[in-house]
């Protein structure tokens, strides 16, 4: 396939990166300012790459020039806006307009406008997959797709890796939420603002996206019922603990809503995952649970997600 | 379920054929009547008996739980098991309108049947939750007298952690006893108690296998 990456952040350079190793060919990569575009010439990603990463100008072209190029895939790697989820949404809807397929990183558009995408995806040719948007590297969507999803009762899940790193940390040796947090950003693991993600929104977003997919749309981040971990002591998970217990930032999608919170979960159960390790608990009418694990964000590992939807479509 | 009384009495239908049962029936109707209950009134009980080991017994111990208000939904008759007086156990499941439920356990006393355990067992499952805030200045002897206060559950332990003292925030876990069936509903209103007090309620993770 040849794909056009919208987003050089992270994911988009990643999936620029791998791409060529999974059989696919890059003939477009934009960032909001410019665009590398192939033309008649190979693109060569690695030096569009390093150039954005010095701050210069990723290519020569106008990122509009991205929709001109001859490709197959659009990837969408921009970051996740709320409310009327633009750019993204825009880009979702003018690459269907042109009977491409799109493959989403950013959860914008199936969080915030799932209808609105499905209906443009009925009117093109093209379709829409969006496996990077939840959970990263953990096949949660597909895993759903085979079920079917009205085969799929609830969905669970540890889906934040900063707000599972500051709890994990706060657990195992009694510190303030603060501290914790100052640590994570040191490490590079909280950014930041960290607000989208302790708060419970990064969470509440998959989730979302979860519950679209189950009830085939319906829900925006505003349905959700959100509370993030910042007001959780040590003195909660210490208590906690001598029950055998611990807490973690739980997103639960059903067909009847969005929850996502801080909830006490066994100690040693399978929800218990420690530090950025996410998991995902897919709970099916017959048959059972079903558990997938594994890391739920970064760059190399969110677009083994992208690619794996390239490679569905 | 071991004898011929157990077989047929394990359904709704244990006492079905007698007569006591459909008066009792028409007298937990008038009861309700009386006092109006706005979710079906009926709740799950379980008494444990001591019967003697002879025939017509089990069948004399079901009369006045029916002619109380109870409906029958299970017996689990132990036949293989003896009680230190040479008894058998058995444990009877009933629903009945819960201002009913003192007047079956009485009846099956007036009958001489010996009751071993009632009321406490109503509680079907076990509930816990952390509560973290001010919980002391926002009173939390008057936060639990209303958890009490709740029909369906009961406070079966509290642990408090205040380790900067009772006027910062803290936190409690507390280990209710709640209803069959009533999980979900004692959580709502554990949720409009700790909204209404501005405190944080930490839930347990419900359903699938966890």
């Amino acid at each position: 396939m040849r794909l056009a990456i919208l987003g050089a952040g992270a994911v988009g350079g990643s999936v620029a990166e791998l791409a060529g190793e999974y059989g696919h060919e890059v003939v477009a990569l934009a960032n909001s300012s410019r665009a590398a575009v192939a033309d008649d010439e190979e693109l060569d990603v690695e030096s569009a790459l390093e150039r954005a990463a010095s701050d210069e100008p990723l290519g020569s072209s106008d990122p509009d020039r991205v929709f001109e190029t001859d490709y197959d895939v659009l990837v969408e790697a921009t970051p996740t806006t709320l409310g009327e989820a633009e750019p993204g949404f825009s880009h979702v809807e003018r690459a269907l307009a042109d009977d491409r397929h799109v493959v989403l990183a950013n959860k914008g558009p199936v969080a915030e406008r799932y209808e609105d995408v499905r209906a443009l995806e009925r009117e093109s040719a093209g379709s829409v997959r969006f496996e990077a948007a939840v959970g990263g590297a953990i096949p949660v969507l597909s895993t759903i797709e085979d079920c079917t999803p009205q085969a799929v009762t609830a969905v669970r899940g540890v889906l934040n890796g900063t707000a599972n790193f500051i709890l994990t940390r706060m657990a195992a040796e009694g510190l303030e939420y603060e501290h914790v947090l100052a640590e994570a950003q040191d490490l590079g693991v909280a950014e930041a603002d960290p607000t989208f993600d302790v708060d419970g929104t990064d969470a509440a977003l998959k989730c979302v996206i979860l519950a679209n997919v189950l009830a085939d749309g319906g829900f925006s981040l505003e349905d959700a019922d959100v509370t993030g971990i910042q007001d959780v002591p040590p003195s909660a998970l210490e208590l906690a603990a001598e029950d055998g217990r611990t807490i973690r930032l739980v997103g639960e999608a059903t067909r009847e809503g969005v929850r996502v919170g801080p909830r006490l979960v066994p100690e040693n159960g399978a929800m218990a995952v420690s530090g950025t390790r996410n998991i995902v608990q897919i709970q099916t009418r017959h048959a059972g649970d079903l558990y997938s694990s594994g890391r739920g964000a970064g760059g190399p590992e969110t677009a083994t997600a992208v690619l794996s939807d390239v490679g569905r479509l | 379920m071991s004898d011929e009384y157990a077989s047929g009495s394990s359904t709704t239908g244990a006492a079905a054929d007698s007569e006591a049962e459909a008066d009792a029936d028409a007298t937990a109707v008038d009861s309700e009547g009386d006092t109006p209950e706005t979710d079906g009134g009926r709740q799950a009980y379980t008494v444990r008996l001591e019967l003697i080991d002879e025939p017509g017994e089990l069948l004399r111990a079901l009369a006045p739980i029916s002619e109380n208000g109870g409906n029958l939904l299970s017996i689990h008759h132990e036949r293989g098991n003896i009680t230190p007086r040479g008894h058998i156990p058995v444990e009877v499941d009933l629903e009945c309108v819960p201002a009913r439920f003192d007047d079956v356990v009485d009846g099956l006393r007036e009958a001489g049947i010996n009751v071993i355990q009632a009321g406490p067992e109503r509680y079907g499952e076990e509930l816990t939750v952390v509560l973290v805030g001010h919980l002391v200045e926002t009173d939390l002897s008057d936060s639990l007298s209303r958890i009490e206060g709740d029909a369906h559950a009961g406070v079966l332990d509290l642990s408090l952690n205040a380790p900067d003292g009772t006027d910062a925030v803290s936190s409690a876990r507390l280990r209710l006893a709640v209803d069959t069936g009533r999980r979900e509903t004692v959580l709502e209103g554990l949720r409009s108690l700790a909204d209404e007090k501005g405190l944080g309620l930490i839930e347990p993770l419900s359903g699938g296998e966890i």
